[in-house]
């Protein structure tokens, strides 16, 4: 594998498996907006 | 049922706010489900083809351009009319503007007809997951596929002749997906994708690791990834980007609206959109590195390069190739059942999502129960998906079906959702501050402008396809069967655009309110318009 396809394989991995890995923590960090206008609730259908 | 949600024009509360959809149980079930849906069989066949033919290594490049710039935008467009306006295709696009629902339904058209012949190619994983077994199609890949199994007859005819491999598997395919959808979106959808997208995942990083362990892995993968940078330079280099970004995230036929529709009113929709747009390229990379290291298998096995190889991009990829390098390699049994059985779960997880925005169409439009839309969908479909696609000539019928549908009509259900909302529903800024109010993420006023540039693309994608259709024909076809099974489907996807707004709903969809309400949102008070012309009290369930 020459020197370009490596860089371009490894740079591929870093933006895009770091970009899911990066977005999960983001999310798992902070999952909702704490501050959302009021109202807006809603209640489950029952199943 | 609980009654249909009424929030008070000032945006205060309502003492009881009660929803009528059917909800997600929670943003992971929603994050699998959208993953579910964009993960299928494109990202294992296409995109490593399409890296392959577009310079390599140097695709990535407006590959990932494509992500940012046209992917995460589109996606977000959708979520937010989905959530915001919380309906189906059909619906939300009515409550963006009052006379684009005909869009919507041009959405549900589309998943119509993918749904038809998606589900063959399911059947066939299924098929060749049992043939797996004991390597029936080791000896002559090729012959087994087309002659043994599909029984393939002329191109370009049409016959009614049912093939038994197939029609048996396709017909069992159709009732699991009828019991999926009948089950609903907690119990149904939400449990495939739960159970279903970790599952694919696990399965998938096996072959993978094993392929990469394989004599003359490095070899393809080096294929793959070996750049050319003067391919940068090609505008085709750059469609293609933007196409397969495109296709592959789910984009445009209303699968995301309908998905966005089932969140709950307080939630978060920029950052679980950004999970879903990475999650989707992480499988479609993974998938390129397993699929090009299994080619380079191959072409050791056969004294060859990559190159000298036949078949490295659709259908014949999964079927005709990759039995090959199965025959071969050690264990392959073994690993031909993970690998079909890994095609049946990314296909089944899309193929329930295209047909939910049928089901959700039909029950916003009709009042129909989840239950009785769905085996309507499904008894409907099932019907014309054995006789188009069970036959000795349902290769080449989905071959120019999927040409109108899916190349063009797509790209046409992108533009007219774009015009709708942005140009003439004028909901840019709604939507921008949607988001911007419920979400950890503001998409920030770059994200309009990205999108109204996204359709500019996407007109000149359109117009060179439908030209080249239009000049060169496809697939060497004759041009009778190309203007019945090929225009033809675009002349339904336009009918049912068309005609279907001009029915009556069957429930009072001017009992809704949008939340955030514009006031909330810093916007000035829209002139109030309510659908009670297209209300029919009589019919309301």
């Amino acid at each position: 594998m020459t020197g370009d396809a490596l860089t371009l394989m490894l740079v591929s991995i870093v933006l895009i498996w770091g970009g899911l890995a990066a977005s999960i923590v983001y999310v798992a960090r902070r999952p909702e907006n704490d501050h959302m206008p009021a109202g807006g609730e809603d209640t489950r259908v029952p199943d | 049922m609980a009654d249909h949600a009424e929030q008070p024009a000032d945006g205060a509360a309502a003492p009881h706010t009660h929803e009528k959809r059917e909800h997600w149980s929670g943003q992971t079930a929603f994050i699998l489900a959208a993953i579910g849906s964009a993960v299928g069989l494109g990202n294992i066949w296409r995109f490593p083809g399409q890296a392959y033919e577009h310079g390599g290594g140097a695709f990535m490049i407006p590959y990932l351009v494509a992500l940012i710039t046209a992917g995460i935008p589109i996606l977000f467009l959708e979520n937010a009319i989905g959530h915001r306006f919380r309906g189906s295709a059909p619906l939300a696009m009515k409550r963006v503007h009052r006379n684009a629902e005909g869009v919507g339904w041009l959405h549900v058209a589309i998943c119509f007809v993918i749904g038809l012949y998606y589900t063959a190619i399911i059947a066939w994983a299924v098929s060749y997951f049992f043939f797996s077994f004991d390597l029936s199609y080791a000896d002559d890949p090729a012959g087994f596929f087309t002659a043994d199994y599909l029984q393939l007859g002329e191109a370009g005819t049409v016959s009614l002749s049912f093939v038994p491999h197939v029609l048996i598997p396709l017909a069992a395919v159709w009732v699991v997906t009828i019991v999926i959808l009948a089950l609903g979106i907690h119990k149904g959808v939400e449990r495939l994708n739960v159970i279903g997208i970790p599952v694919l995942v696990a399965t998938f990083l096996v072959i993978v690791v094993r392929a990469l362990f394989l004599d003359g892995a490095a070899d393809g993968v080096a294929a793959l990834f070996t750049p050319d940078f003067a391919a940068l330079t090609d505008p085709q280099v750059w469609i293609a980007a933007y196409g397969q970004i495109f296709f592959s995230l789910s984009l445009a036929y209303g699968i995301m609206i309908t998905y966005a529709s089932y969140r709950r009113r307080r939630s978060n929709i920029t950052a679980p959109g950004m999970v879903v747009a990475f999650g989707n390229s992480s499988f479609e990379l993974l998938a390129g590195i397993g699929v090009f290291a299994t080619l380079g298998f191959l072409a050791h096995e056969q004294g060859t390069t990559v190159a000298g190889l036949d078949n490295l991009a659709g259908p014949f990829l999964s079927f005709v190739t990759f039995p090959a390098v199965i025959a071969e390699m050690p264990g392959g049994a073994f690993f031909g059942a993970l690998f079909f059985g890994s095609l049946v779960l990314a296909g089944m997880t899309s193929l329930v999502s295209v047909l939910q925005v049928i089901s959700a169409a039909l029950q916003d439009k009709f009042g129909l129960h989840p239950r009785g839309s769905a085996v309507a969908v499904g008894l409907v479909s099932a019907v014309l998906s054995i006789i188009g696609f069970g036959t000795t000539t349902g290769l080449y019928l989905l071959d120019t079906v999927d040409q109108w549908s899916n190349q063009l009509g797509i790209v046409a259900g992108a533009i007219t959702m774009i015009a709708a909302a942005l140009w003439f529903g004028r909901r840019g800024h709604e939507l921008e501050r949607h988001l911007a109010a419920v979400s950890t993420m503001r998409p920030g006023r770059y994200w309009i402008w990205l999108v109204n540039a996204v359709a500019v693309l996407l007109i000149y994608m359109f117009a060179e396809k439908a030209v080249s259709l239009i000049r060169d024909g496809y697939g060497g076809y004759p041009g009778w069967y190309l203007a019945v099974f090929g225009w033809g489907t675009a002349a339904f996807l336009l009918a049912v655009a068309l005609l279907m707004p001009l029915l009556r709903w069957r429930r009072d969809i001017a009992r809704f309110h949008a939340w955030p309400t514009r006031e909330q949102l810093a916007l000035p008070a829209e002139v109030g318009e309510r659908h009670t012309e297209d209300y029919d009290p009589k019919g309301e369930p």
